[in-house]
Formats: C-alpha cells, structure tokens, sequence
C-alpha cells in the first residue's frame, strides 16, 4: 500500500512551514523567561503609544504594556503619565516583573522538566513495547507533535507577536502525554492482532488494527477538542493561547499516532528488509 | 443482578454525598443547609470551601531575594527564617486572608515567596513586606528646632533629632487600646529590660520634651512626655483615628529585618480579571460538556446516555474532591478539569468500541459488555499512565528545586492528576455498572 507516503506528504505540510519559521524566526518569549514587565490596564481609548514599550489591545480598552523590568514606583510613574496624558482613568488590571535571573532560572527548569519527561516517556514506552521498532517510531511520533506544536507558535509568534510562556510549555509536556496515549492505544491492537494471525503479513496487521481503533481515537480526540475549542472560543483572554495549544496538541496527537507513528512501523520494516537484501 | 444493584446504590449514595459537598453554599435565594456536627461538645461545622488561586481571586505575589553579603553563612538560613516569620507577622496584623509565605533556597541564593489574596494596593503592599524598618527613639533638641532656619527646612529640622540608644530592638510588643475616658485610640507600648532602664532615664531627664519614633530616618510620630516612665510601659495618645492608630501600631510591631531584601519578582492580578475569566470558564465548561453529551449520545444510542450519566458523576466527584482536598483552583486549572472531561469518555469510547466488535463476532451482549470492559482495561490503563508520569513531574509534589514549582503549571498539573483518575473510576466502574443495570434489565424486559 502506497497510503502510508500520502500520510507523511500531509504531515510534512504541515511541519515544513513551522520549522521553517522556527529555523528563521524562532519563537518569543514571553517575560517568563526573559524577564521584563508587563501591565495590563483599562482605559477609554482607542489607541495608546510608548516610546519605550511595546503596547497590544487585549480587548475593548483593554491593553498589554510590555518592557524591560520596572518596580512598582516606576510602575505608578508610568500610570501617572498615562493618565495625564490620556485625560481619562487608567484602571490597573495585572501587573508582573520578573527579574532576569528568574527568568533564566525558570528556562532552565521547564527544560529540565522536558526533557525529564521525554525520558519517562520513552522509558515507559521501551518497557511497554520490549521491541525497539515500537519505542522509536512512538518517540518520533512524539516529536513529529511538538515540532508542529512549536512550530505553530513560531508562526503566530511572529504574526500575531503570541509569546511563548511557562504555560505553553505546559501544554507541550501535556501532548508528549497525548501522543503516547493514542500510540499505545494502536500499538496494543497491532500486538494483539500480531499474536492472534501470526500469519498475516505484517503491513495488512497494521492497516487493520489502524482501521480498526481508527473510529475511537476520532471520538476520543472529538471529544477533548469539543472541550478545548469551547474554552479557545468561549473562555477568557489569559488562557485562550494555553487551550488553543493544548488544541493544537490533542489534534496533532491524535493524527500521528495513527498516521504517523504506524506508517512509521512499516517503513521501519521496509528500510530493514532493504538493508537484508543489499547484504 | 443483586451485586449489581448493590453497588448502583453505593454509587447513588457516593454521588449524593458529593453533589452536597459540590453544591455553593447560596444560589440566587437558595441557602445551602448547614452540616454542624455535635462532638465531645464541641459544634463542628463541615464546610469545605473551594480555594481560589490567586490568578482568579486577585492578589499579589512577590519573590524576594535576601541580601545575605553582610551576613555569615552558618547564620543565613537562621536569618532567612526569622525574616520569614517578621514578614508572617506583619502580613498578618495586616488582615490578609491565608497569606502564604514560604522560603526557597537557589543554589546560594535565598529568597522569600509572598501570596497576599485579595490585596489591591501594591504600594502599601511592597511596604508591609519590605521594608528592613529601623526603628529609632529620637529626643528632640529644642534649641536647634525652634532656629528659624529649622522651621523653613526639613533637612535642618530632621537634624534637631538626637539619638537616645532606644530602639525597636528593645520594644517588647505594642497594642491598640482605647483610653477610658476619652474613647479615643492609643498605642500602649511594652519595653523589654533593658529598654525599660533606658526608657525611665530618658523620661526622667526630659520631661516635656519631644520623644519621637523613627522609622528609616523619617519620623513616624512625635509624641512630647508627660512623666517619667518607670515600669517600661507607656502610652502613645493624641488624636489618632482608629485606622492611623492601627497602621501605627503594624508599623511598630513589624520590627526590622534581620536582612535587607529585593524585590525579585512581582505580580499583581486585580480580581476583576480573573473573575472575568472564571466566569468565561465556566461557561465554556458547561457548554463543551453538553455537547459532549450530545454526541456520545448521539452516536452509542442509550449506552451513550449512560455514559453522559456517568459523565455527570465524574463532574460532581471532581468538584466534591477539589473542595475535600483543598485543591487551590487556577486558571490553567480550570483548563485541565475541562480537559480531563474531555479525556473522561475515553474509556467509554474505548469499551464501547470493543463492546461493538464483539457484538459483531457474533457473542450475546452481555458476554459481549464483560469482554468489551476486559478486554480494554489495559489500553486504558497503559494509556492513563503516561499522562499520569507527565501530571507529576508538572506538580512537581517533592518539590525538587529543578523543577518547575510554579503556581499556574502545578495547578494545571493537579487538576489533570485528578482528572485522569477520576475518570479512571467512573468511566470503568461506574459506567460499567449503570450498563449493568439498565441496559441488561432493560433488554430482559
């Protein structure tokens, strides 16, 4: 079956511009990890502009004043100009500075706490599946997820200036967590359908038990994106980017395990097979 | 069968208890009855409350870095403890709701981390938990004060204060009270020994003049003595209002840092926001889980109602065991219940599949419902637990220092972890059993 080159060609769609953003334009962060400041603020008016900040509507008169790091005096020094010079009411709603040796710090940890993850995951997998082939293909699956995740965010990041922050990271761990969730659920059927017709080649085996967890891996993933995309389209401004990654992530998580991460296990086979007959 | 019903009305049972627990405690003109419990004569009234983050109910965080250069490194954590517990204090007499305040060592570094709920004023704030106050009793020079030059400039006024070895150091504790005659607010203050020898020379000598409380070089109050104070305590009066009398009174408690500290980090959420969001929140959660509803009833027929039922179930448990747990709700927080719902029907979905091609190979259905559950509980179970690993390492529950030990990602990482095994239980057991009851007696009949 040629199915399987028709699946990757779709996942590289969608792959190839997010880590072509990636490559040129990176992803940005927010003051999470790079410390600054932030102040968001109420006041009647279309339009606010700062020399030193970088300012974004966050809603009807509502607005986002990033910059460098301020204290609270400077805080209220800026909330004083602001008012004199707008003639209106300012209303603070949040305010956050985070030092840059926080910043640098939580980078470190949520890295630490990725890549402690990916291990986990990929231990529980190599214990799970005893055989290599399926650890591998479930890994790459695995990042084929967060490359599109991270990808995605690039793209926004330099559209839409979304920041990434300790919450998107989050969200990532999160579909680590999904994609192996769905690739088990096919992995466990091709195992089970392996031991019962040991006689089948291997490629009808896959495609079955695809078709076969095929209509619940749908129905699981309609039913979390049913939730995520209420709370993206419904749910207040300061989480709509963490649901709509978390969205992001239960899509694609549901798509490579099993258009990924089972053509993968075929391909596994073909590459080693090729390589039998050469010797 | 009668195993069957049994364990439906545990069930029935489990979920009444819950929803009780779940309920507000008002709703429009609906009052939540009281549980009070009579125990050893004591009234014990059981209430647990939902705990709102402070991303939802407003408030403010700071992280505070401890300067400990001047300080020796087998005194440092000593310090830092100490400072800990002045800041403890001073928030406290302040009337905070639950103030969290907590110590956390970087490498070489300490510092302090405050959660002030429901605090607007950050000014004030900043100065509650900062400041290294000096307190200093200063006797006025009333030659240098009454120079004309002293009347015209602060600086040179300032100067006409001379230091009497009197510190906050020595103060024992102080109090609001109200004089017996007047009603009016005074301070009383208590010296320890040493201050009370001070304190009785400096009156005795300086009748009428100006004793003022110092604090970080500027005066705090300028209260004249009237007699000699022999016994260590005196009374601060004049014509406070009660709010200055009280301000006063945190400011003379607080003491002085042990350290100087820098504000590391801060940040200041205003509860309108949050209550904006929550609101949006629940509407979203509410919305998604009636369709959700919708669909599984849509495409399993009555097996999908059933699931809905036990969908419904696992909701009222959450919200029961979020209160019982005192799980401190966020937003992120609110995001993964909402996600966890979505992941709850996976096991249905997972058996209702199965259950399927059972009924498809031909087997009765009631075989076909005991395969279909046994058949999928170890994709359930093998599935759940990846998710389960990466909720912990979010929670980060031993609190490892290279780890993440954010409020908002543990939140997230909380919610999740229950979720995951809620859904565990009512998708398998609960679900299982309703199928049991109603879709096999049905069936019968």
């Amino acid at each position: 079956m040629k199915y399987k080159f028709i699946y990757f060609l779709i996942s590289a769609v969608f792959l190839i511009p997010g880590i072509f953003s990636l490559l040129f334009w990176g992803v940005k962060p927010g003051i999470d990890f790079t410390g600054g400041s932030l102040l968001e603020i109420k006041v009647e008016t279309d339009n606010i502009s700062l020399k030193e900040a970088n300012v974004q509507k966050s809603g009807p008169n509502q607005f986002i004043i990033r910059g460098a790091a301020m204290d609270n005096q400077q805080k209220e020094e800026l909330l004083a100009k602001l008012k004199q010079d707008l003639g209106k009411e300012v209303t603070e709603l949040r305010f956050e500075t985070v030092g840059p040796i926080l910043g640098k710090e939580l980078l470190q940890k949520t890295l630490t706490a990725v890549l402690l993850v990916s291990l986990i995951i990929t231990l529980y997998v190599a214990k799970q599946f005893k055989q290599l082939k399926y650890g591998v293909c479930a890994i790459l699956a695995m990042f084929h997820d967060s490359l599109i995740l991270l990808g995605a965010f690039s793209l926004l990041g330099h559209f839409y200036g979304i920041e990434v922050n300790v919450l998107f990271v989050t969200a990532l761990l999160t579909t680590l967590s999904f994609s192996v969730h769905d690739t088990i659920v096919v992995f466990d059927r091709i195992r089970e359908l392996t031991r019962k017709n040991f006689k089948l080649k291997e490629e009808v085996v896959v495609w079955r038990a695809v078709r076969e967890t095929l209509p619940r891996s749908i129905n699981n993933s309609l039913t979390i994106i049913i939730m995520l995309l209420a709370l993206v389209i419904l749910g207040g401004e300061s989480i709509r980017w963490f649901a709509l990654a978390l969205l992001i992530g239960a899509v694609t998580g549901t798509y490579s395990s099993t258009f990924t991460a089972a053509p993968l296990l075929l391909l596994w086979s073909d590459i080693s097979k090729l390589l039998k007959k050469r010797r | 069968m009668k195993r069957n019903l049994r364990i439906f009305f545990v069930i029935c049972a489990l979920t009444f208890v819950s929803l009780f627990i779940a309920l507000p405690d008002k709703y429009q003109n609906w009052q939540k009855p009281q549980l009070n419990f009579n125990f050893l004569g004591k009234t014990i009234s059981f209430n647990p409350q939902l705990k709102q983050g402070l991303d939802i109910q407003g408030g403010m965080q700071v992280v505070l870095q401890a300067q400990m250069g001047n300080i020796a490194p087998e005194d440092r954590e000593q310090a830092i403890q100490s400072a800990r517990e002045i800041i403890l204090r001073r928030v406290d007499m302040y009337g905070i709701n639950e103030p969290v305040v907590q110590t956390a060592k970087m490498g070489e570094d300490y510092r302090i981390i405050v959660e002030l709920a429901g605090v607007s004023d950050a000014n004030q704030a900043l100065q509650l938990v900062g400041s290294t106050a000096q307190l200093e009793f200063k006797l006025q020079n009333e030659e240098l004060a009454s120079l004309p030059e002293a009347t015209q400039s602060a600086f040179l006024w300032l100067q006409s204060f001379e230091g009497t070895g009197l510190t906050g150091k020595n103060l024992k504790r102080s109090q609001v009270q109200f004089d017996q005659q007047t009603n009016e607010p005074v301070i009383s203050l208590e010296f320890d020994d040493e201050g009370t020898k001070l304190f009785a020379q400096v009156t005795q000598a300086n009748i009428d003049r100006v004793l003022a409380i110092f604090i970080d070089g500027f005066p705090l109050t300028l209260p004249k003595i009237n007699s000699a104070i022999l016994n260590g305590r005196a009374q601060l009066s004049g014509s406070f209002t009660l709010e200055e009398a009280k301000n006063l009174n945190i400011q003379l408690n607080a003491g002085a840092l042990p350290v100087p500290i820098k504000v590391l980090e801060q940040k200041q959420i205003g509860a309108s926001l949050g209550q904006e969001s929550v609101q949006k929140s629940v509407k979203a959660g509410l919305v998604g889980i009636i369709l959700v509803m919708l669909f599984m009833t849509a495409y399993y027929g009555f097996k999908g109602l059933l699931a809905s039922v036990g969908l419904v179930i696992y909701a009222i448990l959450t919200v029961a065991i979020y209160k019982l747990l005192g799980v401190v709700l966020t937003l992120p927080g609110i995001a993964g219940l909402l996600l966890s719902v979505g992941m709850a029907v996976d096991a249905n979905i997972l058996i209702f599949e199965r259950m399927k091609e059972e009924l498809k190979s031909g087997k009765p259905l009631a075989q076909a419902l005991e395969l279909g559950f046994g058949r999928s509980f170890d994709s359930i179970k093998d599935a759940n637990l990846a998710t389960i690993m990466t909720a912990l390492v979010l929670i980060n529950p031993l609190d490892f220092s290279f780890l993440p030990t954010s409020g908002l990602v543990r939140g997230f990482g909380v919610t999740l972890l229950i979720g995951v095994l809620i859904s565990l239980f009512t998708g398998v057991i609960v679900t299982r059993n309703l199928l049991r009851v109603f879709l096999l007696n049905r069936r019968k009949i």
